[in-house]
């Protein structure tokens, strides 16, 4: 029997009643009375001298307030990058200064240059037409292997070169992983793009700066994940406000997909300006500076070797990795390539080396940095492509290949630092074949031979870690803040309950699944329980939300805060029914007294908290509030199996994806609804990227892809129906609740299968040999590869 | 968007005055309101034909032509003609999504001209008559290239003439990003002859590929096709596809649309 309410039930998401009827309460819909717009006059061209920019005739046109650039900021940091690699030799990357506006060079098209602020925005675009600037073009940076060679041009004239830092790891299995390489009876090898995104939220971003004298009190109101993050960023390393003098909130966001983590310029200039004019400032990016300043996702080039002996048993993976930085270190761009992406590279194989080198690379296009999944789709999809196309090589059933060498046992440490807790990839390999059909898909391609198509299939597995994740951990490798969560379970005289939570909810259902969690510990209904996120004066702290952590760090945080609190209310408890504390229980919002039939009411002893009229106060405080802090032992591993089946119209090339399942290991669910909801948004993603999604630049650094015009994002009619499975869990073997987070599965798991599908397609049944098609597979590649 | 006046005539000689004035007309918006809202264009004044009944609707002439105001949606065109030129009719039911349907016209269309749009196909296929407020312009003589018509400074569309063919399909390959045509072709089969009008795929805007509508008019079917291609030389090549391919889709599409409509 379903449950109907607690861990486990499908409980209806909440937040959806005011999202679907207009009542949420998004950033650009708070007007403060007062409040001034800004408009940014960004770069048009790539890469340029800025000699020089001459507002004067802007300056007295009608509504303008004030006009800005670099020279008002001279005493204002950089945007900060919250990772210090350090590279092969030993060296910290190279890390150059982000400045708010442009200083002394342009360095992407797009890059704020001037801001003009002003009474109305038609003002403050009106003048900033009128601004002149004055600046010399520079051959753009644009091509990654152009970029580090010698004599390339630099994006910043203060590094050595281009090159960011050039990271080994395990830099110890080098030589050992190139001497089972050069011994091994069989390596492929496959050079490949994984494809530049943009994130496209819905909601585009957006930032309110306040500035109140009275009591010198900043506040931001931004289209953020974390909020706490980008006080401690902005506050601390950029515009010197500490924590008390600063708020930041973060409203309803309507979308993140990882492009809201990371602090912006827009930000930092809203709280700079709001205080400098002492009015509130206004920014609400179009869809089109979405596409010129939001960071975007990807943009990897890899070329990766998988040795097998002659079993067919992997020996060994070697990849070498270039990585777009873009024009600056955005918040986490460093870590993305590296620590999220070299530590997965081991995938569900139990490959004994494995050797990692990732260049990072500064061009001249918008910063890179995390995008749903975040290395780990950029590990997947190379590893998965290759081991297919070893497959196609020797001839073997891709399954077949996998299965033969799947990790079994658990805990497995893999030769890429990190250690899998639990999984079972057998068994979701097992439930994916079942729940797929796989059995039935001869006849289905006969079908479609029928009608003139193609028709392919392709399977994937993956393995992700989530819930970053140890502070002693990521600290040693570079993080420059630690990664655990915070939640505050304030019970209210009545027994309703309020709890903070430093995760924030842009889409995921946190404001369902997270008081399922409490209900289910206490016993009380779901509605009586509330979160609240998205303020740093209203909750303790919180590192927010990405990397599937939510509810695996800050979840974890709020079971131990209920832990405390029941462990007090229990206290309470025994001095109301005169017992021993050792022998109340609470069930189903009672509490009992073991052995008879005494018992009270969850509201009975929260009363009692509060009016504390016969209480044991020389033993307890009054009240009923408690805070924990998590700080997790391991990362988390979901994992899972996929398969897509499309559809090739080789006349045109066009694929029609007419099937595709999911089996994930996601541990312990909590809300299986919510769940589903999660893998079909990341699979749409995914498709999106495989089939549609590619961020374009010219030579000269022009974004060529910069409207909806030409940049293609799934459309329900791109997408089949999914039929996503995760009853196979394995438990997370060091959180409370056994979860493991499935906010970014989908796409990681998802592009593998689809590019293998198209493949399959082409070399099974038609006669031609394709090796490997770069994503996004449109049409047109598609048939220009079986040409 | 920059500041703009704004006039909205009820009669087309109102309208004709207001654009003489300097106004420039706004039919459906699906185009100019973009532009405008991308400060690429600085009208100063617009002339809204929406108002202008005139201008609206679908009727039959003595010829058994189908006239299509010019301020007709493309909504009203794909339901009005499902019976008698459903071959247009699906065209214009394929155009963008339900609200720019139920906005955007074909007179706002075929003056735009993108090289990329539906309607210019279907028209120069159709053979059909361009009316304006001074003349009526045969659509083989209309379209000049690229968003370049032979419509004179403060000229408008007013009524456009379609002449029914026997057979006709239209068959649209979707650019995957703006889900306009990256190739599409329109086939009409006439009494005397076959058009054949191809949209999406050429530098020089809509074109007629006259030696498919040669063999088709002796054999109207997909085979007569066979062995025929179009020079990729002046195909449009973009993020979405290069000339090879355009050429290539040129000559598949109108296999299709023949296929179609036979
Ligand atoms: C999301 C989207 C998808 C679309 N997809 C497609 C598609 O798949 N295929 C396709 O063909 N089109 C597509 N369009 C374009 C759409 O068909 C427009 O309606 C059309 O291009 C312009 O018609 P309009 O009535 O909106 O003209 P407007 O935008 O009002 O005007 C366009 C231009 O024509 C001029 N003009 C308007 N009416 C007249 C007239 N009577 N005489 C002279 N000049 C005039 C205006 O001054 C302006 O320069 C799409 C548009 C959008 C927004």
């Amino acid at each position: 029997m379903p449950k109907d309410s607690g861990i486990g039930a499908s409980s209806k998401r909440r937040e959806d009643v005011r999202f679907l009827t207009g009542a949420g309460n998004y950033t650009d819909d708070i007007n403060i009375h007062g409040q001034l717009h800004v408009h940014f006059l960004r770069a048009d061209v790539a890469h340029a001298t800025l000699n020089g920019v001459d507002t004067s005739a802007a300056e007295g046109m009608p509504g303008v307030h004030r006009i800005f650039t670099a020279a008002d900021f001279a005493a204002v940091g950089g945007l900060p990058c919250g990772w210090l690699i350090t590279d092969r030799h030993g060296q910290p990357m190279q890390e150059p200064k982000h400045p708010i506006l442009a200083e002394g060079k342009i360095r992407h098209v797009g890059e704020p240059v001037a801001a003009v602020v002003a009474d109305t925005l038609a003002q403050a675009r009106d003048a900033a037409e009128a601004i002149v600037l004055d600046y010399d073009v520079l051959p753009a940076v644009i091509d990654m292997k152009a970029a580090l060679q010698d004599g390339a041009g630099r994006v910043h004239d203060d590094l050595t070169s281009n090159l960011c830092y050039d990271w080994g790891f395990v830099e110890d299995n080098k030589q050992a992983v190139d001497d089972a390489i050069k011994g091994a009876a069989h390596v492929t090898t496959l050079e490949l793009v994984n494809n530049r995104l943009v994130a496209n939220p819905m909601e585009p971003r957006v930032a309110v700066g306040e500035y109140n004298r009275s009591d010198d009190m900043h506040t931001l109101h931004t289209t953020s994940q974390n909020p706490h993050v980008i006080r401690l960023l902005m506050g601390a390393f950029v515009l010197g406000i500490p924590e008390h003098k600063l708020r930041v909130v973060a409203p309803d966001v309507g979308g993140g997909f990882g492009t809201k983590i990371f602090h912006y310029a827009e930000e930092a200039f809203c709280t700079f300006a709001a205080k400098a004019l002492n009015r509130p400032v206004k920014w609400t990016s179009t869809r089109s500076e979405a596409f010129m300043s939001d960071a975007h996702g990807r943009d990897h080039v890899t070329k990766i070797e998988l040795a097998l002996d002659a079993d067919n048993n992997f020996v060994a993976v070697r990849t070498e990795t270039l990585a777009n930085m873009g024009a600056y270190l955005s918040t986490f761009a460093s870590s993305v390539p590296t620590w999220l992406h070299g530590t997965l590279m081991a995938g569900n194989y139990k490959t004994p080396h494995i050797y990692v080198n990732v260049k990072a690379v500064f061009t001249n296009t918008v910063p890179v940095d995390a995008y749903r999944g975040a290395g780990r789709p950029e590990a997947t999809f190379q590893l998965e492509r290759v081991i297919d196309k070893a497959a196609r090589e020797l001839g073997v059933d891709p399954i077949k290949l996998r299965r033969q060498n799947f990790i079994t046992e658990f805990p497995y440490a893999t030769p890429v630092a990190v250690e899998y807790d639990t999984g079972d990839y057998v068994a979701t390999m097992d439930k994916l074949e079942e729940i797929a059909d796989l059995a039935g898909f001869a006849a289905r391609r006969k079908e479609s031979e029928a009608k003139g198509k193609l028709r392919g299939l392709g399977v994937n597995c993956y393995i992700e870690a989530c819930g970053i994740a140890p502070s002693n951990l990521v600290g040693q490798l570079g993080a420059r803040a630690g990664l655990y969560d915070a939640a505050t379970v304030r019970v209210n005289a009545t027994g309703s309950i309020s709890v903070m939570v430093g995760a924030h909810s842009h889409g995921q259902g946190h404001e369902t699944s997270f008081p399922q969690v409490i209900s289910e510990m206490i016993g009380i209904p779901e509605d009586q329980i509330d979160i609240v996120h998205g303020d740093t004066s209203k909750i303790p702290f919180g590192m927010g939300t990405y990397g599937s952590r939510s509810l695996a760090v800050c979840g974890s945080a709020m079971v131990r805060a209920a832990e405390k609190v029941i462990n007090k209310a229990k206290k309470i408890a025994a001095h109301l029914m005169e017992a021993s504390e050792g022998d109340i229980e609470l069930k189903n919002g009672r509490f009992s007294v073991a052995g008879t039939d005494k018992s009270v009411a969850w509201g009975d002893v929260t009363l009692a908290a509060y009016v504390p009229h016969n209480y044991p106060l020389t033993d307890i405080e009054p009240g009923l509030e408690e805070t924990a802090f998590y700080d997790p032992a391991n990362f988390t591993y979901p994992s899972g199996a996929y398969a897509c089946e499309v559809e090739l119209d080789p006349e045109t090339g066009h694929v029609k994806i007419e099937r595709f399942s999911a089996a994930d290991d996601f541990g312990n669910i909590i809300n299986p609804m919510i769940v589903s909801g999660q893998v079909h948004g990341g699979i749409a993603q995914g498709i999106g990227q495989a089939m549609l999604e590619g961020c374009v630049y010219d030579a000269d650094g022009q974004l060529l892809s910069a409207s909806y015009m030409d940049y293609a994002m799934p459309r329900a009619e791109d997408v089949p129906f999914y039929t996503v499975d995760h009853s196979c869990q394995t438990p997370c073997t060091h959180n409370p609740l056994g979860v493991k987070g499935c906010g970014e599965a989908g796409a990681i798991g998802s592009p593998p299968s689809v590019v293998n599908a198209v493949l399959d397609a082409i070399n099974s049944g038609s006669g031609k040999k394709v090796a490997h098609i770069d994503m996004p597979l449109t049409p047109a590649r598609v048939w220009a590869a079986m040409q | 968007m920059y500041a703009f006046e704004i006039e909205r005539p009820t009669t087309l000689q109102d309208a004709v005055a207001a654009i003489a004035g300097g106004g420039q007309a706004l039919s459906g918006g699906q185009t100019l309101i973009p532009t405008l809202k991308a400060r690429l264009a600085d009208p100063g004044k617009l002339v809204s034909l929406h108002g202008v009944a005139e201008l609206k609707g679908v009727c039959t002439d003595d010829d058994g032509r189908i006239c299509i105001g010019a301020a007709t949606t493309h909504a009203t065109v794909a339901r009005e003609l499902a019976g008698s030129y459903p071959g247009l009719a699906s065209l214009a039911a394929r155009i963008g999504d339900p609200a720019v349907r139920n906005r955007g016209t074909i007179g706002g269309s075929l003056a735009n001209n993108d090289p990329s749009a539906c309607y210019p196909a279907g028209a120069l296929a159709s053979g059909a008559t361009i009316v304006t407020n001074t003349r009526e312009i045969a659509a083989d003589d209309y379209f000049h290239g690229m968003f370049a018509t032979a419509l004179e400074e403060d000229e408008i569309i007013t009524e456009v003439k379609f002449p029914v063919p026997r057979a006709a399909a239209y068959e649209k390959f979707i650019q995957p990003a703006s889900r306009f045509p990256l190739v599409a072709v329109f086939v009409a089969k006439f009494d005397d002859g076959v058009r054949v009008a191809i949209t999406g795929a050429s530098e020089t805007g809509v074109f007629r590929w006259t030696e498919a509508e040669a063999a088709l008019s002796s054999d109207f079917s997909a085979g007569a096709l066979d062995g025929l291609r179009v020079d990729p030389d002046h195909m449009i090549a973009d993020l979405h596809g290069d000339k090879a391919y355009r050429a290539h889709l040129c000559a598949v599409m109108t296999k299709r649309a023949v296929t179609a409509a036979a």
